[in-house]
């Protein structure tokens, strides 16, 4: 492969999921960025994006919140911010469109120098904009035998339009593409940005049991044998709470609900511990018969690169 | 000089926030004002009168109307001086309505400014001199672009009232987006039966010279006199020597061609007449899916053609027509509904377009009439209509109302239940928009006697579920979420302007708004005009339209002609570039920056060279002016020394 003039150096936010239920997300994003060349630096000492509290409270605090995150990585000389949480993800970028909105109510919140030079994107932009399907399927090692993977995205990966400027707000493919470039069969999901309830799994339960539910159940319809998803708490209402859904719907499941930075992993090579599989509910065993032997003619992006 | 100045109040428009008295009692203390007033409606004709009265009881010589923009009524107040004996150019108008009275709230800082601006309009007056137009004749032909039913009308009332008619249509037929129409709303008449014979009228009128498969390359000259070149495509077969037998349509090889005029719901040959009442019904090869063209083997349609009528090296030629006046009809493109991801138009067969439904009802269309869907040709059993699709919605930019929706939904909704009386329809919309006469009625009768049902809410999503789609969409008046298992969803894509509207604006200099409909002279009074002398719209290109409507403009538009075409002579403009032969130094930089070829090289007795300009051809833009290093050039009306003495009054 040509090696391409571009920065490989990349500010990385992990955001506090990444560090707690989500940790297997921190570990394979770590893990395949590591295995793409791509070299991920910590924001030194990075602080919460403000989640939900902040920008429902005050949006100036949030944006301040997450704009430190920001100007830290400026500091460091970096210009690309990424983080695999969409929350989080949403929280940058509304600072940055804060920062265009309201430049000096902006900068006082903040009260450090910030030029806004920097751009945030999730790891699922790094991974189609940054290497690309195609440049990923000559990396793969191990690709999957048209193992079918439903690729869900969720509701803010791509939303709204006007801050996300990615993908088709509401048919996004960029998953379906790393999916097929790492061997899978996508079918045609049409669940791909439905609610799956979000943080009413914790006060009001029945509520993400029936849309979580929805999502499975279509996944099955679409003939799929695991979901793809990006953001911790997808991952968390479709995994985690399988069981409290198929409870509520009285049917079984059994769907895996794999990362796609821990299926890009794998086919990149790297052994399910070190994608972190183990720490998933529903065991994505099934899947994992699904990989191909070693393949000896994949090129490495971090020797090309 | 004694100058005169009117402060008009426009009711309160001025008056509400600038002190009009205060500023004709400042007016009275400029040099040469020797009277100042205040009126409540200075362009009524009591305030015109007393401008006139004016005029002869103070001896005025030139006169300041301190009002609105001069756009409507400076051609008012020229007019009313010029009654009262003036020269029409004897007068200025300061605008302190648009530049100060509606932008700003602050009344002594509005009344401040108003002042100064009609100062600046007393010291350029100062230095104005009588002008006198000159007449030129008018070319009494008139170019009409585009060829649906708003430029077919244009042509006929045109070509009726015995004018020469040019009439260029960019597709192979004229006809325009009714001819793919089945019915028309909200009488069921058929389209075709009711355009074919217009169309018909428009090939045997022997003053209308048809250009199909053209296209306007460029546009110069002025009213009464353009000169415009069209550029005629290539259509690889003599359209003198074809009989529009189709022989060729049947032998063509290529069959897979994807049927443009069917909205791609169908096929059609490489050669094609694109359907049967097509004006001209001449063949026309389609390069790209020719067989010959791009293996360079085959010629059938040559072999079998009677009159040896194709000639595969036939290239696009240019003609050149001069004309009086321009009709500008060019129409509307549908919505691509491709933005919207959440309902698979492109992905799922059976989510199809409202021209695409259209066609299938249609008995010339992909399926001889019979109501079927694309994917498998079974009969629908569950039709689901989907409105503002690309209307009225901001996210995609199209933040307007169609206009045609709601109507061609009721229509098809219709149509689909007498083809199919077990079908069921169901309508998703935000508001029914019918104000037509008969439309409402229409629309409920859909509801009351056809039995469609109407859901109030927007659709979110669109899938499949076996061979079926489900929509899934709100139901805003019950609170409710509701999924409508459907055969076939018809999306209502919305109105947006035509493709190229934008290059063909700028060739014939028009404005257009942000979503590319040309811009009317006036949005309720001259609705037909642009701001272009001689150039006339008619029909969707100005903004959506139905069809009554645009055939309405259409006739406006001829009206307009034929009133224009009325004189023999046309005055030109005299605020035109006028060289000063003594300062000329012959250098020649205003012959390279004029944009419109109206300077040349004349000759003196003594042999030295000078700029001249031909003043039936400057349109006054000033280029030369300002390019001019002696100043020699000067455009009349606006002079250097007639600018600085408004800048020296501002700074003053």
């Amino acid at each position: 492969m040509k090696a391409k003039p571009m920065k490989r150096t990349i500010a990385y936010y992990p955001g506090c999921s990444l560090e707690g239920l989500a940790e297997e997300y921190d570990r394979s994003t770590r893990a395949v960025c590591r295995a793409l060349g791509l070299e991920l630096v910590e924001i030194p000492d990075w602080n919460c994006c403000g989640s939900t509290p902040a920008h429902s409270y005050n949006p100036l605090l949030s944006a301040a919140l997450a704009g430190r995150n920001l100007a830290l990585a400026e500091e460091a000389g970096l210009d690309t911010v990424m983080t695999p949480c969409p929350g989080c993800l949403k929280a940058l970028k509304g600072a940055l469109h804060k920062q265009g909105e309201d430049p000096n109510g902006f900068q006082d919140a903040l009260g450090r120098p910030f030029e806004g030079k920097v751009r945030a994107v999730s790891v699922l932009q790094l991974l189609a904009e940054r290497i690309g399907p195609e440049a990923l399927r000559k990396a793969v090692r191990r690709p999957f035998r048209d193992a079918p993977v439903a690729p869900y995205y969720g509701c803010l990966l791509t939303r709204p339009a006007a801050f996300a400027q990615f993908d088709d707000p509401e048919n996004p493919v960029s998953m379906d593409r790393i999916l097929e470039a790492i061997g899978c069969a996508v079918p045609d999901f049409p669940f791909k940005t439905e609610c799956c309830g979000a943080t009413y799994g914790v006060t009001r339960n029945p509520i993400v049991t029936r849309l979580t539910g929805r999502i499975l159940d279509m996944a099955v319809r679409a003939g799929a044998a695991a979901v793809a998803v990006a953001c911790p708490l997808c991952q968390q209402n479709l995994d985690l709470r399988q069981a409290q859904v198929e409870k509520a719907a009285g049917r079984r499941f059994r769907l895996p609900v794999v990362y796609i930075t821990q299926l890009v992993g794998l086919a990149l090579g790297l052994t399910p511990e070190e994608v972190g599989l183990d720490k998933l509910f529903v065991s994505p065993e099934s899947l994992i018969m699904n990989l191909d032997a070693e393949s000896e003619t994949a090129d490495s992006l971090s020797n090309a690169g | 000089m004694r100058i005169g100045v009117f402060v008009c109040q426009c009711g309160t428009n001025i008056a509400g926030t600038v002190d009009t008295r205060a500023v004709a009692q400042r007016a009275l203390d400029y040099p040469d004002v020797v009277f100042a007033t205040d009126y409540m409606y200075t362009c009524s004709e009591p305030g015109q009168q007393e401008i006139q009265n004016a005029i002869a009881e103070h001896r005025l010589q030139g006169v300041v109307v301190a009002a609105c923009s001069p756009r409507m009524h400076e051609p008012t107040f020229r007019r009313a001086v010029e009654k009262a004996g003036l020269n029409r150019y004897m007068f200025e108008m300061a605008n302190i309505r648009e530049h100060v009275s509606w932008i700003g709230q602050d009344r002594a800082a509005n009344t401040l400014k108003a002042m100064e601006l009609v100062r600046m309009a007393v010291e350029k007056l100062r230095r104005n001199e009588p002008l006198f137009a000159s007449e030129v004749p008018i070319n009494k032909r008139v170019l009409v672009i585009g060829g649906g039913v708003a430029g077919i009308q244009a042509a006929l009332d045109c070509a009726d009232a015995g004018l020469d008619v040019v009439l260029v249509e960019r597709e192979q037929s004229i006809g325009g987006k009714m001819a793919k129409l089945d019915k028309t709303f909200p009488t069921i008449d058929c389209s075709s039966c009711i355009l074919g014979p217009k169309m018909v009228d428009v090939a045997q009128k022997e003053n209308i010279t048809l250009h199909a498969y053209s296209e306007v390359e460029s546009v110069s000259g002025y009213i009464g006199n353009f000169t415009v070149k069209i550029r005629k495509k290539a259509t690889y077969v003599d359209w003198d020597a074809c009989t529009g037998c189709g022989l060729c349509m049947e032998k063509c090889p290529s069959k897979k061609t994807v049927d443009r005029f069917n909205e791609a719901l169908g096929v059609t040959t490489a050669i094609q007449i694109p359907f049967p009442q097509a004006i001209p019904k001449k063949a026309r090869i389609q390069k790209d899916a020719c067989r010959y063209f791009t293996t360079g083997k085959c010629k059938v349609c040559q072999k079998i053609c009677p009159t040896g009528a194709v000639h595969y090296d036939m290239e696009d030629r240019e003609v050149v027509e001069e004309v009086g006046a321009i009709i500008v009809a060019t129409g509307y493109d549908l919505f691509d509904p491709a933005p919207y991801g959440e309902y698979g138009a492109g992905r799922y067969p059976d989510v199809i377009t409202g021209i695409q439904f259209e066609r299938i009802l249609s008995a010339s269309g992909p399926f001889g009439g019979h109501v079927k869907r694309p994917s498998d040709g079974k009969e629908p059993k569950d039709i689901v209509f989907v409105a503002c699709v690309g209307s009225r919605d901001k996210s995609v930019d199209r933040p307007y109302c169609s206009g045609i929706c709601c109507m061609y939904i009721a229509k098809q909704a219709i149509l689909a239940r007498d083809h199919l009386p077990g079908v069921n329809c169901y309508v998703f919309y935000m508001d029914i928009r019918s104000p037509g006469k008969n439309y409402d009625e229409f629309v409920r009768r859909a509801i009351e006697e056809y039995g469609v049902q109407y859901i109030r809410g927007r659709v979110g999503k669109i899938y499949p579920n076996g061979d079926r789609m489900v929509v899934q969409g709100a139901d805003t008046l019950l609170g409710a979420q509701v999924e409508v298992e459907a055969d076939l969803v018809v999306l209502a894509t919305g109105v947006e302007s035509s493709r190229g509207a934008k290059e063909l604006a700028e060739k014939l200099r028009i404005s257009y708004d942000q979503y590319g409909f040309y811009m009317e002279s006036h949005p309720k009074l001259r609705p037909v005009e642009t701001n272009t002398a001689g150039v006339y719209l008619a029909g969707a290109c100005q903004g959506p339209k139905d069809i009554p409507a645009s055939v309405a403009q259409g006739s406006a538009a001829a009206a307009k002609v034929l009133a224009l075409f009325a004189r023999d002579t046309i005055a030109t403009d005299p605020q035109v570039a006028g060289v000063l032969e003594s300062a000329c130094i012959g250098c020649g930089k205003c012959l390279s920056v004029c944009p419109f070829g109206a300077i040349q090289w004349k000759t003196l007795r003594d042999g030295s060279r000078k700029a001249d300009v031909l003043e039936t051809v400057c349109q006054g833009c000033g280029l030369c002016n300002a390019t001019c290093p002696p100043k020699a050039i000067q455009l009349r009306h606006f002079t250097d020394d007639q600018i600085l003495a408004e800048l020296d009054a501002l700074c003053a």
